[in-house]
C-alpha cells in the first residue's frame, strides 16, 4: 500500500515538475561527463584501457609521476601561477578603481573622448598590439620575467574591468561623496574611505575574474616565458603534453586537474560573484 | 527678487576674482583626475595606442626582431592576399569556426535559458553547473582532455560504439572533422552567454506573458511573438561579445594539434597563423599585417552587426 502511493507521487511528480528537473539533471550530468571522465582516469593506472569513468583500477601513480616528470616539479609551476595571479588581481584593483573613479565621479576635460577611448579598448582585440609589445619588452630586456604578465595589469590595459567599476561606482549615490566633502575630505579620501569600501562587490568580481583569467591565460606566457622554472601552470601542463605525447595519458590527465583545481575551489567559493559579474556585464 | 539682485551686485565687483578662484579650482580638479587616471593614460599610451601605430608602421616593414625594420611597402599585404594559401585557410578556418560555433552556442544558451526562467526550482544550482565548463573551456586542461575525447581511442568513439554507430577513427587526426571538435567545445562553454540571457529574461514582465497566455498564444506562439522580440537587445548583446571572443579564440586550437594547427592546417585558426608568423618564424612585419587585418575584419564585422541590428533588435517602447 504504502509503495503504491509512493510510486503513484512519483508518477504525479514527474507528470507536474519532475520530468524537466530529470531532463536538466541528465543534461547537466552530460555536460559534466568529460571532466568527470578525466577525474576517474587520472586515477586510473596506464595500462588500464582507456574506459569509461570508473573502469580499470585505481592508483595514484598518475599524480606521483605527474608531479615530477618535467625537469621542473609541478608544484612550482602552480606556485608561479599563484605568484602571477595573486599580482595581476592587485595590478587590477588598483588602476581600474582608481581610473572608474576618474570617470564616475570627476569632472575634467577630454572626459567624454577618454571614456569612449575606454569603451573602444575594451573591443580591441590583443593580437593587434601584441606584435610591438613584444618588441618593447625584447628591447628592455624584459623577455623571460613576469614583467609582461603583470605590468599591463598595473597600467589598467584590461579596460573591463573599468567599465564595471564605473557603472557600479555610478549606482551609489552621490549624496555621499557630497557630505564627504562636506566634512572636508579631499577626493583622494572620499575615493578610498568613502566610495571604496561600497565597492566591495564589484572589487570582488574584478578579482575572481582576474584570477580566473590569469590563470588560464596560455597564449601571454607562452609568448614570454622561456625558462622551464619561470613557466606557469597552463605553459607548464602544455609542454608536458608535448614531452609525453600521447604515451602517459594518466599523468597528463592527472596534471590536468591539477591545474584545474584552483579555478573549481574559486568557483564553488564565489559562483554567486561569478553568475552576478557576467549578468551585468557580459563577461565571459 | 531684491536677494537675487543683491547676491547679483555682490558678485559684480568680484566677478574676475571669484572667476579666477573657480578656474584654479577647475585645473585642481582636472588634476587630481588625472592623477586617478595616470595608471590608465599610461596604459592607454604605452600598451595600446602606441603599439597599435607601431604595428601599423611594421606592417609596411620586413623586421625579423634583429637589425632595423626595412621598409618595404605593401609588401606584407601582397603576400598576404596573393600569395600565402595558408593565410587565406587560416581565414575559412576562422571564419567557419565563427559562424558556426557562435550561433550554434547561442541558441544552446537562449534554449537552456528559456527552459529555465519560469517556475523550476533550483534554479541556482543548475544556472551554477551549466556555467562551469565556460570557466575552464580556455584552459590548456580542458583542450587536452578535448583532445584525449576526440582521439581515435577516446571516449567519444567508444560511447559512440556501445550505442551502435561505427566512428572511422578519432575526430582529432581527421582534417575534415578536427574543426568540428573545437566547435562542440565552444558550443560545451554557452553557460556565460545562458547567465546573461537568464538575466534579460528577468526584466520581461509577467503580465506580458500573462496577457498572451490570456488572448491564447500557445508556448510557442509566446516565445516568438512576446519573449524573443523583447530580448533582442541581449541576443545582440551576446552575439558581439561572443563573436569577438571565437575571432581571438587560440589556446584550444594550440593545444589540440600540438601548436600546428593540424592535421593538414584544418585548425589553423587566424590567430595561431599570426602566432606561427611572429613569434616562431620571427616575422614580425608579416605578422604585423596580419594583426591588422584581424583589426580590421572584427571591426567591419562588429560594424555590420550594429547596422544590421537596426533591422531585427528591438529597444524598448
Amino acid at each position: 500500500m504504502a509503495t503504491r502511493t509512493a510510486s503513484r507521487r512519483a508518477v504525479a511528480w514527474i507528470a507536474g515538475q519532475g520530468w524537466k528537473h530529470l531532463l536538466l539533471l541528465a543534461f547537466g550530468f552530460a555536460m559534466l561527463y568529460p571532466l568527470v571522465w578525466m577525474f576517474t582516469q587520472s586515477f586510473t593506472p596506464n595500462d588500464a584501457v582507456m574506459g569509461r569513468a570508473g573502469e580499470g583500477g585505481f592508483t595514484l601513480d598518475n599524480y606521483l609521476d605527474g608531479w615530477s616528470a618535467l625537469g621542473v616539479s609541478f608544484g612550482r609551476f602552480m606556485a608561479n601561477s599563484f605568484l602571477v595571479a595573486a599580482l595581476s588581481i592587485v595590478g587590477n584593483l588598483v588602476s581600474c578603481t582608481l581610473a572608474a573613479y576618474a570617470f564616475a565621479r570627476l569632472e575634467f576635460r577630454l572626459r567624454g573622448p577618454m571614456f569612449a577611448l575606454m569603451l573602444a579598448t575594451i573591443m580591441l582585440p590583443f593580437h593587434v598590439t601584441v606584435v610591438p609589445q613584444y618588441i618593447v619588452f625584447h628591447q628592455l630586456g624584459l623577455i623571460d620575467t613576469y614583467v609582461p604578465l603583470i605590468l599591463p595589469k598595473f597600467l589598467a590595459v584590461e579596460s573591463f574591468f573599468v567599465f564595471l567599476m564605473v557603472q557600479f561606482i555610478r549606482g551609489l549615490p552621490r549624496t555621499l561623496d557630497d557630505a564627504a566633502a562636506l566634512d572636508g575630505c579631499g577626493q583622494l579620501r572620499t575615493f578610498w574611505s568613502v566610495i571604496l569600501p561600497l565597492c566591495l562587490p564589484a572589487i570582488g568580481v574584478t578579482a575572481v575574474f582576474t584570477f580566473i583569467w590569469t590563470w588560464n591565460d596560455f597564449f601571454t606566457p607562452l609568448l614570454y616565458l622561456t625558462s622551464p622554472d619561470k613557466y606557469t601552470a597552463a605553459l607548464g601542463l602544455s609542454t608536458f603534453q608535448d614531452a609525453t605525447g600521447l604515451t602517459n595519458y594518466g599523468a597528463l590527465f592527472a596534471m590536468s586537474v591539477v591545474t584545474l583545481i584552483p579555478v573549481f575551489a574559486v568557483f564553488l567559493v564565489a559562483q554567486k560573484a561569478l553568475t552576478r559579474g557576467i549578468a551585468t556585464t557580459g563577461l565571459k | 527678487m531684491a536677494v537675487v539682485t543683491g547676491a547679483a551686485g555682490a558678485a559684480g565687483p568680484a566677478g574676475p576674482a571669484a572667476r579666477d578662484l573657480a578656474a584654479a579650482r577647475g585645473r585642481r580638479r582636472t588634476r587630481v583626475a588625472y592623477l586617478f587616471l595616470a595608471p590608465w593614460i599610461l596604459g592607454v599610451l604605452g600598451l595600446t595606442l602606441g603599439p597599435m601605430l607601431a604595428s601599423l608602421y611594421l606592417s609596411f616593414t620586413d623586421y625579423r626582431l634583429s637589425g632595423a625594420p626595412s621598409w618595404v611597402g605593401l609588401a606584407n599585404y601582397q603576400r598576404m592576399f596573393t600569395d600565402d594559401p595558408r593565410f587565406w585557410t587560416s581565414v575559412g578556418v576562422t571564419a567557419r569556426y565563427v559562424v558556426l560555433s557562435v550561433p550554434l552556442q547561442l541558441a544552446f544558451a537562449l534554449a537552456i535559458a528559456v527552459f529555465l526562467d519560469r517556475g523550476v526550482r533550483g534554479l541556482a544550482l543548475y544556472r551554477s553547473v551549466y556555467y562551469l565548463p565556460s570557466l575552464l573551456g580556455s584552459s590548456v586542461a580542458v583542450a587536452v582532455l578535448w583532445r584525449r575525447l576526440f582521439s581515435s581511442d577516446g571516449l567519444v568513439v567508444d560511447l559512440a560504439g556501445t550505442v551502435g554507430i561505427q566512428l572511422s577513427g578519432g575526430w582529432i587526426s581527421d582534417p575534415e572533422r578536427a574543426l568540428d571538435t573545437l566547435l562542440v567545445l565552444n558550443v560545451w562553454t554557452f553557460g556565460s552567454p545562458m547567465v546573461i540571457f537568464l538575466a534579460g529574461l528577468r526584466q520581461i514582465p509577467d503580465e506580458l506573458i500573462e496577457a498572451a497566455k490570456v488572448d491564447g498564444a500557445g508556448a510557442v506562439q509566446r516565445f516568438f511573438r512576446v519573449v524573443f522580440p523583447l530580448l533582442t537587445p541581449v541576443v545582440f548583446f551576446n552575439l558581439i561579445l561572443q563573436m569577438i571572443g571565437a575571432f581571438q579564440a587560440f589556446t584550444p586550437a594550440y593545444i589540440v594539434s600540438a601548436g600546428t594547427g593540424g592535421p593538414a592546417d584544418s585548425t589553423l585558426f587566424y590567430t595561431l597563423y599570426l602566432f606561427q608568423s611572429g613569434f616562431q618564424a620571427f616575422d614580425m612585419g608579416y605578422a604585423s599585417a596580419m594583426a591588422w587585418g584581424l583589426f580590421i575584419v572584427i571591426g567591419a564585422v562588429t560594424a555590420l552587426n550594429f547596422a544590421a541590428s537596426r533591422y531585427w533588435v528591438h529597444y524598448g517602447d
